[in-house]
């Protein structure tokens, strides 16, 4: 079994456009959720979402470029290329085949999708754009990194909706540690302010009508948030023996299935994809010191994921640092787990917790230490990032400080 | 349609070709002539379903698939538009349109 250390991250989202940017934010407890550039006709039900309002894709590519990639791809290529150049990793030779792209994505090229519905349904006309298939396939992202960085080894995209980059993740840090491969680039994206997508969540009555407050009392629901993340995992021998920075290390990974209810959460779901993590890293419940929890800010999940985090670690909950940065970022589905992963990392790294943002007053069956508003200086070795999906399928990716 | 001459016909629908295909690769009308091959341009295949796409949108004409595979130039893919267009005059009456 090897070691599995992170050597580089790339962050997009509704905090900035690079990690530096979306950690000064994090770290600092301010939101990026804004009103809706486009509040939709009828307007949606929900104002606000966290949007990456700053990406502009033509910094990033060229126009011919933009006719093959939808918006999630261009998250993801964005947050790839930061990871990699940090990471100092050149993909050539036997390297190329050694590394994996593995992303997350939960509705893919929705844009284009949305696009070929209007052109079809609303004006009547019988044709949708050419480059429809290849702009909306789900591994478009991965495929891109693949493409644009030569690497050639195993690359596929796993799509399980919220919890489709944390198993993204998990797949990619199982396969460094197996020795399978030497590096994986794993993380994943989101693009979700398409209207037909928006109506559908607007009908799922679980968005909040102005911002996210998770653990709060007076929640009102989740915010949706875009955004790619990407990390460079990598053979912690082979990060060492060229000299390239480590910034944290991924230790264990759990996934388990609620098998209870398409929409419905459980504690017994993600308490099991808890337990498996530890497990799988080999530590015991007290050595985790903070969890970045699913804390989506809907009335079922956070009175869940507290009860699971309570069936877990018993006594030592009480002394567990637990937030939600979707309160910052928002809820981004298939890239919640690279950019809570990476706020994870990053916590640890720099002794700081991001808080969870929006919180009015405190919920007696959310009774956890939630870091209310204001971030928190706190050294902690470890740190967990839970993704729970719905269709029950729960993911936790435990992460070391350096 | 607008009615043309022979010749200026020719010589518009050529420009408007060049013109798609250079709008559909993002790159200048001048940079391309009738005897550019797809290769010079680096056109691959993708390209190419794009260019049909927009010269079907252009021309209101319908390019078969065995038409496109046998394109390797701007040269062909004019002289393919135009046989398309006048096969569309034949079946259509004047005016029917």
């Amino acid at each position: 079994m090897n070691r599995v250390a992170v050597t580089g991250l790339g962050l997009v989202c509704a905090l900035g456009n690079n990690v530096g940017e979306c950690w000064q934010r994090l770290a600092a407890g301010e939101s990026g959720i804004r009103p809706l550039r486009d509040p939709g006709s009828p307007p949606y039900k929900f104002r606000t979402g966290a949007e990456a309002q700053n990406f502009r894709p033509l910094d990033h590519f060229s126009e011919k470029e933009l006719d093959l990639l939808e918006r999630f791809c261009q998250l993801f290529t964005v947050s790839a290329r930061e990871a990699i150049a940090q990471s100092g990793l050149k993909f050539s030779g036997s390297l190329a085949e050694k590394t994996a792209v593995i992303t997350g994505s939960s509705v893919g090229g929705q844009f284009s999708e949305e696009e070929g519905y209007k052109r079809l349904y609303r004006e009547n006309l019988p044709r949708v754009a050419p480059l429809t298939i290849p702009r909306t396939m789900a591994n478009a992202g991965a495929s891109r990194v693949s493409l644009e960085f030569g690497i050639r080894g195993p690359a596929y995209t796993i799509s399980t909706a919220c919890s489709s980059s944390n198993h993204a993740i998990g797949q990619a840090f199982w396969m460094v540690r197996s020795g399978q491969v030497l590096c994986a680039i794993a993380g994943g994206s989101e693009a979700v302010f398409a209207e037909g997508l928006l109506r559908a969540w607007e009908a799922m009555r679980v968005v909040s009508p102005d911002v996210c407050r998770p653990f709060s009392a007076g929640r009102k629901g989740l915010t949706l948030g875009e955004g790619g993340g990407a990390l460079v995992l990598e053979n912690w021998e082979h990060a060492k023996a060229r000299g390239a920075e480590i910034l944290g290390e991924i230790i264990g990974f759990g996934m388990s299935s609620d098998a209870h209810h398409i929409t419905q959460p459980c504690v017994e779901g993600p308490a099991r994809a808890m337990q498996w993590a530890l497990c799988d890293a080999g530590i015991a419940p007290e050595q985790v010191g903070y969890i970045n929890a699913h804390g989506t800010g809907t009335e079922a999940n956070d009175v869940i994921e507290t009860q699971a985090i309570r069936t877990v670690f018993g006594r030592h909950a009480d002394s567990l640092l637990v937030s939600s940065t979707k309160s910052m970022h928002g809820h981004t589905l298939g890239a919640a787990g690279a950019i809570e992963g990476i706020a994870t990392l990053l916590a640890l790294k720099h002794g700081i917790i991001p808080p969870t943002v929006h919180f009015t007053a405190p919920d007696p069956a959310c009774n956890l230490d939630v870091v209310p508003n204001e971030p928190r200086q706190a050294y902690v070795e470890i740190g967990i990032s839970n993704t729970f999906a719905f269709g029950g399928l729960n993911a936790t990716v435990v992460f070391r400080r350096a | 349609m607008p009615e043309t001459s022979e010749i200026s016909e020719i010589d518009d629908l050529g420009a408007r070709v060049i013109k798609v295909i250079a709008q559909t690769q993002r790159i200048p009308a001048e940079s391309i002539s009738p005897d550019s091959t797809f290769e010079e341009l680096k056109i691959d295949s993708l390209d190419g379903i794009n260019i049909v796409f927009a010269l079907e949108n252009e021309f209101g004409i319908e390019i078969p698939d065995e038409g496109v595979q046998s394109m390797r130039g701007v040269r062909d893919a004019i002289a393919g538009v135009r046989r398309l267009i006048e096969a569309k005059k034949e079946t259509v009456p004047p005016g029917a349109v």
